[in-house]
């Protein structure tokens, strides 16, 4: 059986930040793992565990500086990763779901997997639509937001446990070859090991163009585009204390004093 | 230009946005100069109808297949229901649910899918405003197409109100049975258990600001000091750290405190679902740009292991040695 991850490289923004065109200035941005990758790698690397012969494969559209986090997923027990990536996608300043549903979905139509792990989101433009669109490109079934998973492999059936609003959770029964969006708090994500570390310098990373995948740039061109970034003016009437931790705590002891929360 | 917006409900029951996307979808289709369509899909269609018909809209198409949310029995119907309504623009919840089918119908449809939009202007082309990298940063799209789908956030655009006398018709759409791969088995609530937050009056509430589990009796501590209950953001009970009963937030609890005092917590969206209701909010970041004092009445931009143990000592308690 193949598993394979869509794993992306997130950008974090420091606190204090400047907007240069349409995206934060680069000097401002760090970049990690996505969080809800994070849990999806960690659930596929479970499935290989529990099971005989499962391989799982990541796949990630991204520059050459994600290596860094791909080998991290691969440290984590990922036995493979494909990197999509082209002067054409370098040059693209925006990447619509449509595009990245269209390029995941012709790494997965060679790859064929028997299941399609994706985070629920990504951190920084938070979509949440990719793992969905990219089911329905593959012709596969899916489920949103997936934070349990009971796999029954000969049955082709995945239990699924979709995470809804309020504390509720709904019991899906999917039919496999599917795609799940995974929810944190699925799984305990492990950290990289030292060896694993090592080990995933070995492991292979194979870097996709666009033509290898068979497509052209016509398939990053969209009807949406980014028009403007800015920060939002704050809507804040928040008092702000300022002093020492020793003032400003004094001064929401006050508050709380005076609201009665707290006697003395 | 016609909008066409589809509804949600759960277990019988119509769900908060379903109004609200009546109320963005009439905004969209007059700054179009359109009509705004209904999609009813699935349960009680013809009472959920009934309420649905509220001002402003103008035509309401019921779908009668099964009880409960089905991706597969939506992603079959919605196409349908926009080719039948004539439909420019298919306006659909970014809840949950609507994450579940909104990609796949787009998809099929062939539109362009802008999600979670938070204000939308509708012109020669359709600005939508967006949030990115966790809120701190806004972003506006523009969509160069005469058809194209969106998302909208819930409780970003108020219900509907007001009888409307929208004509309602039900729609036979072809559900091919054998292409429905999944199916809901059922419903289950989790979080019960020791304390419940909801009812707290005073709320310590603490995020991933508190960096190790260790650090957590600093929280504690405080808590007890000030006779509050310990509530957390996602991250904490992903962790394992506190249990779900604890989880503030859209897919946790919606409290609604006195005092909700929130202690390294961003401020994402889906926590904010869940505590914007209380009455004061005070906020403990080191980040001045946090969306959290978007919302807070006061706020100390400072390390919370700094101001934290000043706090408890205030009060007379001891602050543990980290
Ligand atoms: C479908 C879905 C449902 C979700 N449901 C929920 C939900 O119910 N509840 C929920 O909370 N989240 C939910 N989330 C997750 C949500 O998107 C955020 O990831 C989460 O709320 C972030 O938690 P946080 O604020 O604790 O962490 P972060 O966003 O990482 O914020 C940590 C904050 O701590 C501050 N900080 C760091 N160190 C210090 C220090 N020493 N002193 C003071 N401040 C410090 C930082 O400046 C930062 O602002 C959901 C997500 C999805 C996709």
């Amino acid at each position: 059986m193949k598993i394979l991850v869509t794993v992306k490289e997130v950008a974090e923004v420091e606190d204090e930040f400047q907007i240069s065109g349409l995206d934060v200035d680069e000097s401002y941005l760090e970049y990690d793992l996505n969080e809800w990758d994070d849990y999806a790698v960690e659930e596929a690397v479970q499935t290989s565990e529990e099971n005989d012969d499962v391989e799982v494969v990541t796949v990630t559209i991204g520059p050459e500086r994600s290596e860094e986090t791909i080998r991290m997923a691969l440290a984590k027990g990922a036995d493979r990763a494909i990197r999509v990536w082209d002067d054409s996608l370098a040059g693209a300043d925006y990447l619509s779901v449509e595009a990245k549903a269209e390029l995941l979905a012709a790494v997965a139509e060679e790859e064929e997997p028997d299941l399609i792990f994706s985070g629920v989101q990504a951190a920084d433009d938070s979509n949440g639509a990719t793992g969905v669109a990219l089911a329905n490109k593959l012709d596969m079934e899916w489920a949103a937001v997936v934070n349990t998973l009971d796999l029954d492999i000969e049955g082709g059936v995945a239990h699924v446990h979709r995470e809804l609003e309020g504390g509720i959770e709904e019991l899906t029964d999917v039919q496999t070859p599917a795609v799940l969006t995974i929810q944190s708090g699925i799984n305990e994500p492990r950290y990289a090991s030292l060896r694993g570390i090592r080990q995933a310098q070995q492991k292979p990373l194979d870097v996709q163009e666009l033509g290898d995948l068979g497509l052209d740039e016509s398939t990053l061109e969209s009807d949406v585009s980014r028009t403007s970034m800015y920060e939002p003016e704050s809507e804040s009437d928040a008092t702000l204390w300022e002093g020492s931790p020793e003032e400003t705590a004094g001064e929401l002891a006050d508050f709380l004093r005076d609201k009665g929360v707290v006697e003395g | 230009m016609t909008v066409l917006a589809i509804t949600e409900h759960r277990r019988g029951e119509l769900r908060d946005v379903s109004y609200e996307v009546i109320t963005a979808g009439r905004e969209l289709a007059d700054e179009l100069g359109g009509e705004l369509h209904l999609g009813v899909i699935s349960g009680d269609v013809d009472s959920f109808a009934d309420d649905l018909n509220r001002d402003g809209v103008d035509a309401i198409h019921t779908v009668d297949h099964g009880e409960e949310f089905n991706h597969d029995v939506y992603a079959q119907a919605i196409p349908q229901l926009y080719e039948a309504s004539g439909a420019d623009v298919l306006l659909m919840p970014n809840t949950v649910n609507g994450l579940d089918y909104a990609p796949a119908v787009a998809d099929d449809l062939d539109l362009p899918l802008v999600t979670d939009a938070i204000a939308l202007d509708g012109g020669d082309t359709t600005e939508v405003t967006r949030e990115q990298y966790g809120g701190k940063v806004e972003t506006t799209y523009d969509v160069e197409a005469d058809q194209y789908a969106l998302t909208v956030r819930p409780a970003e655009w108020p219900q509907a109100e007001g009888d409307g006398d929208a004509e309602v018709g039900a729609v036979d759409v072809d559900i091919d049975e054998d292409a429905i791969g999944s199916e809901v088995t059922g419903f289950e609530e989790v979080g019960g258990g020791d304390v419940d937050i909801t009812e707290a009056d005073v709320l310590v509430s603490i995020g991933r600001g508190i960096e190790e589990e260790e650090n957590l009796v600093l929280v504690e501590e405080l808590a007890e000091t000030l006779g509050a209950t310990l509530s957390s953001s996602r991250p904490i009970v992903d962790n394992g750290w506190l249990p779900k009963n604890r989880q503030v937030g859209q897919s946790g609890k919606v409290v609604t405190p006195d005092v909700y005092i929130a202690i390294g917590i961003s401020g994402a969206v889906q926590h904010v679902a869940g505590m914007k209701g209380a009455d004061t909010i005070v906020a403990i970041n080191t980040d001045p740009n946090a969306p959290i004092y978007d919302l807070a009445d006061y706020g100390i931009v400072d390390d919370l292991f700094d101001v934290v143990p000043e706090l408890i000592e205030e009060f007379g308690g001891e602050a543990p040695n980290l």
